[in-house]
């Protein structure tokens, strides 16, 4: 284009010049790309891909389909109303049956069990009982093994198992259920669980980010304004713990607020209490180690947001003739807020996927969102309700990570860790 | 000054002394009573001795926890600072079309919850037929360090001059000599900083290590949280007390590494 504007400016193999170097700065390019390629290729496979599976796992409902797939056939085309035809129910009897013999059922039944508690056993026993051929009144011989057969809703849940895919597991994680019509409906009361866990993680994590908040800006204002080489010293005080295990800190703190360990012994020995306090296995040890494990992530970018202010600002104001508390509220405190955001949502976010600390310091009504992705996956070996849970914090973390990224950047995201 | 003012800053003295006590507080507790000579977790100590620690060296699942710890701990460090200098070295070297997501993917293992990757390479290497034992472990560590590598190495680029490597091009270096002989020893103070971080996040790495370990491969964290678990003793508190010592002189080199770094980029730009 450039040539019909300034064809005497140009010489006269511009053009020539200019494709060569857009086709070496493509090679270039290439090349560059093609350096990140192996960390992106085993990121590919032993990181990015487990989570997408964990995700799949989430909504995966292929037992069934394995299992029994001629039942799942037929029950993905029955219309769901009532008690299905007989076909259908001779069609399940038979595979059920052989799933039996094949100790196949087993996962089928645990998949039913999901759905709704107590279909297990029921259904292991009737594969026990079921007659090696199909009988001809197959609804009727089920009838009479177990009177559950009779209930349209265990027809039903069948019929949510054999689909492709299932929400049970998400809108469980969330409290939900289908109802016998299909529409979303919330759990009962006494199964209603898990927004308490997700309300629980939330105001635990909010609780540890305000009290790091408020024991982290104080002292890093201070540090702030002390001369390089003290504050560089103070410093390896918040180092030094950041540096250290999160397993030794957690340990430290069970022995530090034990009954009979120094701080109640320091609170009863200058009188302040007379019988020993509560402060671990329960809600005030999990926020006394939490708070302490995250606290350097606040401290950190607070300091080094206050250490770029350049002091002459407060003097100015100060000169101005305002008072000293307004010269911080108005000229100080506006400029350290990127700090208080990026330390908030760090401390934030690393807070709501924790587990050890918990775990170590707390009791049976302080476990976070991430103990049950542990309980569901190594005890109870519910893969669906694991992947949901992790699902639903996955989400929550990525939101807040788009959101530390607008305030702070994406670059800066390496103080983590 | 006034004496609201003077009053204030006396207050916020007292507040940082405080709060520096805080941070310090737990490690004021578990060094001194992994010395202790009684066997109880309480101050004062009885008095001084060394027999946690004589304890701690007599017990064998300690040293082999030991062991794999350290097995897991270089094998991934070594394909973290692999993979991750080369990814470095590519992100440096040329801007392309989708660079900003390339770099969030490749450091997202810092940011997901160490939960979620747990449970994803769990289900997921079960099906590899890696799901249980330090094969696992040591890819997953991998994935969680590389990270460390392409931050600490990309910022050493930073100050890298290109021109260095093209005179040596220019001279007729093949690209590989380039690499070996002017590439590499200019970056290699990130590589070696990065390279104790990435180890140090495997060394001290749990919550991976829970789900994929079995009791036979414990590594050190973990040997450490069953301990906690089941009796909390001095000889726990000696074993907290070296891992302590060791995380800082890892991490101190790796400060000390990254501030040389920073200093040289100074004299030499």
């Amino acid at each position: 284009m450039s040539e019909t504007v300034a064809p005497l400016a140009a010489p006269p193999s511009s053009g020539a010049i200019r494709r060569a170097k857009r086709r070496s700065d493509r090679a270039r390019a290439w090349r560059a790309f093609g350096l990140t390629l192996p960390l992106l290729g085993f990121l590919l496979v032993f990181f990015l891909l487990p989570i997408a599976d964990m995700l799949r796992l989430a909504v995966a409902n292929d037992e069934l389909a394995r299992a029994m797939p001629a039942a799942a056939t037929a029950l993905r085309g029955w219309d769901g109303e009532g008690l299905p035809p007989e076909e259908v129910a001779r069609t399940l009897a038979g595979e059920m049956r052989a799933a039996y013999e094949a100790r196949t059922l087993a996962d089928v039944a645990k998949r039913l069990n999901n759905d709704n508690p107590g279909y297990r056993s029921m259904l292991m026993a009737t594969g026990r009982k079921l007659p090696d051929a199909p009988p001809d009144d197959a609804l009727g011989a089920l009838a009479a093994i177990d009177d559950a057969w009779n209930n349209p809703a265990l027809w039903q849940a069948f019929r949510r198992a054999a689909a492709p895919w299932t929400d049970l597991y998400v809108l469980q994680s969330l409290d939900l259920e289908r109802g016998p019509d299909g529409a979303i409906q919330a759990r009962p009361e006494g199964q209603a669980v898990y927004r308490i866990i997700l309300w629980r993680t939330f105001e635990i994590s909010l609780l540890v980010t305000l009290a790091c908040l408020v024991l982290a800006y104080p002292l890093a204002y201070k540090l702030a304004h002390l001369d390089e080489g003290t504050a560089n010293l103070l410093m390896i005080l918040v180092l030094l713990p950041f540096w250290t295990s999160l397993l030794v800190r957690s340990a430290a703190w069970i022995v530090l607020l034990q009954r009979e360990g120094p701080i109640n012994g320091f609170l009863q020995s200058i009188g302040l209490i007379d019988a020993p306090l509560a402060l671990v296995f329960n809600r005030t040890g999990v926020l006394i180690a939490m708070t302490h494990v995250l606290l350097p992530f606040m401290v950190l970018p607070l300091y080094a947001v206050m250490r770029g202010i350049p002091k002459s600002h407060v003097r100015a104001a100060l000169s101005l003739g305002s008072t000293p508390f307004t010269a911080f509220r108005r000229v100080f405190l506006p400029q350290t807020l990127p700090g208080i955001g990026a330390g908030a949502l760090l401390v934030f976010i690393l807070a709501i996927g924790y587990y050890i600390t918990p775990a170590l310091v707390g009791g049976a009504d302080d476990q976070m969102l991430a103990y049950f992705v542990a309980f569901f996956t190594l005890q109870t070996v519910n893969w669906g309700m694991a992947a949901a849970l992790a699902s639903v914090l996955l989400v929550a973390v990525t939101a807040l990570y788009f959101l530390y990224a607008r305030v702070v950047g994406i670059d800066r995201i390496g103080v983590g860790g | 000054m006034t004496g609201g003012g003077r009053i204030g800053g006396f207050l916020l003295w007292a507040w940082t002394a405080l709060v520096l006590a805080f941070l310090i507080l737990p490690l004021l507790v578990v060094v001194p009573i992994s010395f202790s000579s009684g066997a109880f977790l309480t101050f004062p100590i009885p008095g001084l001795s060394l027999r946690w620690y004589a304890t701690l060296w007599n017990e064998a699942v300690w040293w082999r926890a030991t062991a794999n710890s350290l097995v897991v701990g270089t094998a991934a460090t070594l394909i973290a600072t692999l993979l991750g200098t080369l990814a470095a070295l590519g992100l440096a070297r040329a801007s392309f079309r989708g660079k900003g997501l390339l770099t969030a993917v490749l450091i997202s293992p810092m940011i997901v919850p160490l939960i979620i990757v747990a449970a994803g390479t769990y289900f997921f290497f079960l099906r590899l037929g890696i799901g249980s034992g330090l094969v696992g472990l040591t890819l997953a560590h991998a994935a969680l360090g590389a990270p460390f590598v392409l931050v600490t190495v990309g910022a050493t680029l930073k100050s890298f001059d290109a021109n260095l490597a093209r005179a040596a091009a220019g001279l007729g270096a093949p690209p590989a000599t380039v690499l070996r002989r002017v590439t590499v020893p200019l970056i290699a103070p990130g590589m070696v900083s990065g390279a104790l971080f990435a180890f140090i996040t495997s060394f001290d790495e749990l919550v991976v290590a829970l789900f994929l370990t079995g009791p036979s491969e414990r590594t050190l964290p973990r040997q450490m949280f069953d301990g906690i678990r089941e009796n909390l003793s001095p000889t726990l508190l000696a074993a907290a007390t070296i891992l302590v010592l060791l995380s800082v002189v890892l991490l101190s080199l790796a400060e000390w590494l990254r501030r040389r770094g920073l200093k040289n980029r100074g004299i030499r730009a």
